[in-house]
């Protein structure tokens, strides 16, 4: 199928797709996998950016190297929306394999741009079609033969630049940008581009609607993706050993974090401040991790679905013995292997609860690029405090797709390590005992191997332990200690990250997300407010939920709970976590892949109403 | 009357008694071949001078593995999943390179689930001294063959074992392991020696340990036995191992004895037997395998070492400070690095 034909066969609706017109467009480039489009499609992308008109991107890919139909959207939006769209204005049909489904899905109205040496029947009177020498111009441009496939795609570039209006100089920044200033590729692509603007000067009479204006609505943003932003912050989290193993969508976490922490994280002598394992399994990795954070090391992992199956006994292990552990579960499509290369929100319920036996895990889940940050470093304090794994849930949307976003802040709290007792404390108390509830949080006192004390050692165990972390079997040691790991959970939630909450005066429904559902959501509320229906928000960032959530749950009496994945995970824990409001949440739940859209969260939501 | 002043408790150079090294009491079957073998871990622990603060006690699931509860109570440990020890032993030693860890493994726990993270322990040269202790039997859950018995055994319950076992040390060689040696629970000097050598080796020294299992393995004709280990015990290669604080003053016979130095600068003098083996020599060590392999002779001592690799805090240059130390101004970059890396990305 073809993205852009999703909305074929959609039913009549009462909610349309956000109307374009200047500065207000998707663009939507079908080409093939591994053919060097990204490269183009990053140009377009950063030169809109700087124009300072609101954008974003995402890139709907295979699993796959070379040869499978990828597609690339490019989101202008007037109006700061980065939600996907279902409609696509403009349609670059670059992939012969896809192209009648791709040229079938432009919108009416819109455009279609396709390489001549096609000879397409134009046949659709709704839309504009512009054809340009795609093939011959990437002849022309002097590149290589093996070269060729990959500057033919700045053809689209320059035809775009000159359809729409986008300042040349911003395309050639974008482009110096991309190649880090080698003067060689900057040339050979940009004389494409050039070529391509003068074929259409000459040939093309515009004839749509669709065109840019510069803006000024990005000063002091940056650009970027989750994926980098979580490593970023995990950099600036102090982390000190990372394990891992390579998975679709979260490789690129760790490639990030390989990449600033060597800028970032060598010292005086030239000698790295951490660790980068790639483990031979996600088992590995789990256990590297938890083995580090047992020995006090900010420790941590990225992984996917399948990983997270894996690493669910070492994450029961360290939930139970009490280890601090970091793990980034970038969701992808699920069950099994699933769809590698789609989003979803998948997770939810099997992290919450993962481990055999009674087990409640600490979740974050960042809704934004600054979050993703954020989440790098909050995550360790959280993973020190509550001396438990933290699971940061982001997913393939907002790990891999790039977004907008505020400039990172600095981590304003110095480290916390959490309760951890040094040799003179030792002195000082006289000993201490592993598992003791000693501050009524549920969370005892710890000591780091190597602490120069005869009293410092303890013994960790998966297996029953009581308060003095020895092997037990009796009953009530047992219960004590599943009381105590109780009462830690529920002092998680003073401390978890609130969630944020938008309350509309009159408004009588509520919606619950988190996550990269908050797009969709921002732009649902917006398309509804418009049909007069008023809408307050609540974005989780946490599980457990703290106290506001519950609160923010009395006061309304129909609360949907939007969510990407098939059976409502997020709805089903919060009717068990807050059974009294069972009957009030309802599940508005999609998972085909893609991100939701404002559109169908809209008509989801209107069509429960009516 | 003068009174007579109690016998001074000995103490090694660090100041401790012998009972300082000692564990919580054992849970183990009597004369389980893994408390014998706990028991040579307190004695060179004391006789070292072993501080105990500075040793992590690691191990899996398994009889073997609730062993380190039984030795140096003033030591950090764990117990951590079945067979996979070997990669909570990589986090902790990379977390801190001045740990000196001491895993205890069983062949179970080593030889089936954990066969892989073994393999991948051995490769990256994690800082382990892994004793495997090898009865060829699980006997937590009562007298199932273990991946290391040998083929036409017989077991009470699990009848006949037709397959063949893996030799631990075999992969061990093969997988590039620096320190490689085998031994009988029943021969406490040459544990002892090992397990000294062992502590001095740069990387993963690997040394199975056949330990006999009294309750589900110790017929007189199995060969992880107690008589058949006793009546079978070829020993390979004799050596003095020489702490770093002591000079080499033993009798060095020229032709008949190679000293090496291991990287805490102890020594090891090897004294050649009447073999004529050589540890040092890699196609030797296979081959020695693989010969004990066919005709099921029961080898042990020193099997293969070699120095030269670096372990994996090395190889991955960490700094000299284990990281756990670093201080937070080293661990988190400056507020003008990251405003610089956000204006690059306007």
């Amino acid at each position: 199928m073809s993205i852009t034909s999703v909305q074929r066969g959609v039913r009549p609706t009462d909610i349309e797709d956000s109307p374009a017109g200047v500065n207000n467009f998707t663009i939507v480039a079908a080409t093939v996998n591994g053919s060097g489009s990204q490269t183009a499609n990053n140009c377009l992308l950063r030169a809109l950016f700087k124009m300072g008109i609101p954008v974003s991107g995402k890139n709907i890919f295979p699993s796959n190297i070379q040869g499978l139909p990828t597609w690339f959207s490019i989101r202008a939006s007037k109006d700061g929306f980065t939600a996907r769209r279902e409609t696509a204005e403009i349609v670059v049909a670059l992939n012969r394999q896809t192209a009648a489904e791709d040229i079938a899905g432009v919108a009416p109205g819109g455009v279609v741009i396709y390489p001549t040496e096609w000879k397409l029947n134009e046949d659709r009177p709704d839309i504009t079609y512009y054809s340009l020498p795609v093939q011959q111009m990437a002849k022309d441009s002097g590149a290589s033969t093996e070269m060729r496939p990959y500057v033919a795609n700045m053809v689209y570039v320059g035809a775009l630049t000159e359809l729409l209006g986008i300042e040349v100089e911003e395309i050639k920044a974008a482009l110096s940008d991309h190649f880090h200033g080698k003067q060689k590729p900057i040339d050979l692509n940009f004389g494409v581009v050039q070529a391509a603007i003068d074929y259409t000067k000459q040939n093309i009479t515009k004839r749509d609607p669709f065109r840019v204006e510069r803006m000024n609505a990005n000063t002091g943003k940056i650009i970027i993706n989750g994926n980098s932003a979580g490593a970023l912050g995990s950099v600036f989290g102090g982390f000190t050993v990372a394990a891992w193993y390579p998975i679709t969508p979260s490789t690129s976490l760790v490639d990030a974090l390989n990449d600033y922490a060597k800028k970032l994280r060598v010292d005086e002598n030239g000698k790295a401040t951490y660790a980068i394992i790639q483990a031979e399994d996600e088992i590995a990795a789990i256990g590297m991790v938890v083995g580090a954070g047992w020995a006090g090391a900010r420790a941590m992992t990225s992984t996917s679905g399948p990983g997270i199956s894996l690493m669910t006994e070492y994450a029961g292990y360290a939930y139970f013995t009490e280890i601090p552990a970091v793990i980034w579960d970038i969701m992808r499509m699920g069950p099994s292997t699933g769809l590698p290369t789609r989003v979803s929100q998948g997770d939810v319920l099997m992290a919450y609860y993962l481990g055999h036996g009674d087990t409640r895990q600490i979740c974050l889940l960042p809704g934004s690029m600054e979050e993703c940050f954020e989440c790098g470093w909050t995550a360790f304090d959280l993973a020190e405090r509550l001396q438990t794994p933290v699971f940061v849930l982001s997913d393939l949307d907002l790990g891999m797709n790039l977004w907008m976003s505020q400039p990172f802040a600095y981590p304003e709290k110095p480290m916390d390590r959490g309760k951890v007792l040094s040799a003179e404390d030792l002195n000082r108390l006289g000993g201490f005992h592993r598992y003791e509830d000693v501050d009524g949080d549920g969370i005892g006192y710890r000591t780091i191997p190597g602490t120069d004390h005869p009293l410092a050692a303890y013994f960790t165990r998966g297996s029953g332990h009581n308060k003095e972390a020895q092997y037990t079997e009796r009953p009530d040691e047992w219960e004590e200690n599943l009381a105590r790991l109780a009462r830690k959970h529920e002092f998680a939630r003073t401390i978890m990250p609130k969630p944020v909450i938008d309350e509309v005066a009159g408004a009588e429904i509520a919606i619950i997300a988190y996550g990269s559902s908050d797009p969709g959501v921002v732009e649902a509320r917006s398309m509804l407010a418009a049909k007069g229906v008023k809408t307050s928000y609540l974005r989780m960032r946490a599980l457990p939920t703290t106290k506001e959530q519950r609160e923010f749950a009395d006061r309304y009496q129909r609360i949907y709970v939007v969510e990407n994945n098939f059976d409502g995970q997020m709805c089903r824990i919060l009717q068990s976590e807050e059974p009294e409001h069972a009957t009030r949440f309802r599940s508005i739940a999609k998972c085909d892949g893609l991100p939701l859209t404002g559109r169908w969260i809209a008509q989801s939501i209107l069509e429960q109403e009516q | 009357m003068a009174i007579q002043e109690p016998p001074a408790q000995s103490t090694n150079l660090i100041g401790l008694t012998r009972a300082d090294y000692k564990g919580r009491p054992s849970t183990l079957c009597k004369g389980c071949g893994h408390d014998s073998i706990s028991a040579r871990i307190i004695s060179i622990a004391y006789d070292l001078s072993l501080k105990p603060s500075n040793v992590i006690k690691l191990s899996g699931i398994g009889c073997s593995s609730k062993t380190p509860a039984y030795f140096l109570n003033q030591s950090h440990g764990f117990n951590g999943l079945h067979g996979r020890m070997p990669s909570m032993a990589t986090g902790a030693t990379l977390a801190n390179r001045d740990l000196l860890a001491i895993g205890v493994s069983g062949d179970g726990d080593t030889g089936s689930i954990g066969l892989g993270q073994f393999m991948h322990m051995v490769r990256r040269n994690v800082p382990v001294v892994y004793i495997i202790e090898n009865n060829g039997v699980y006997g937590l859950t009562k007298g199932q063959f273990s991946a290391t018995a040998d083929e036409g055994q017989q077991l009470k319950y699990a009848g006949l074992n037709e397959l063949p076992p893996i030799d631990l040390c075999h992969e061990a060689v093969i997988n590039g392991c620096g320190f490689v040696a085998r031994s009988f629970a029943g021969d406490p000097r040459q544990v002892e020696a090992l397990l000294k050598a062992a502590i001095s080796h740069r990387g993963t020294a690997v040394l199975d340990i056949i330990s006999p299992c009294v309750s589900f393995n110790d017929n007189e004709d199995s060969t992880k036995s107690y008589s058949w280990g006793k009546q079978h015990e070829e020993v390979i290669s004799d050596f003095t191992f020489i702490p770093f604080r002591e000079e080499i003053t033993v009798d060095y016979e020229e032709g008949t004895s190679t000293i090496v130095e291991m990287h805490d600068g102890s020594h090891i003098k090897l004294k050649k037997l009447d073999n004529n083996y050589d540890p040092t020599d890699k196609y030797a060590a296979m081959r020695l395998l693989e010969t004990a392999h066919e005709k099921q002779e029961f080898i042990t001592g020193l099997i293969y070492l070699n120095e030269g690799r670096p372990s994996l805090p090395e190889l991955e240059k960490l700094p000299e400070t284990p990281l756990v130390r670093l201080p937070e101004e080293k661990i988190r970059p400056s507020r003008e690095a990251l405003d610089a890396l956000m204006r690059s990305m306007m």
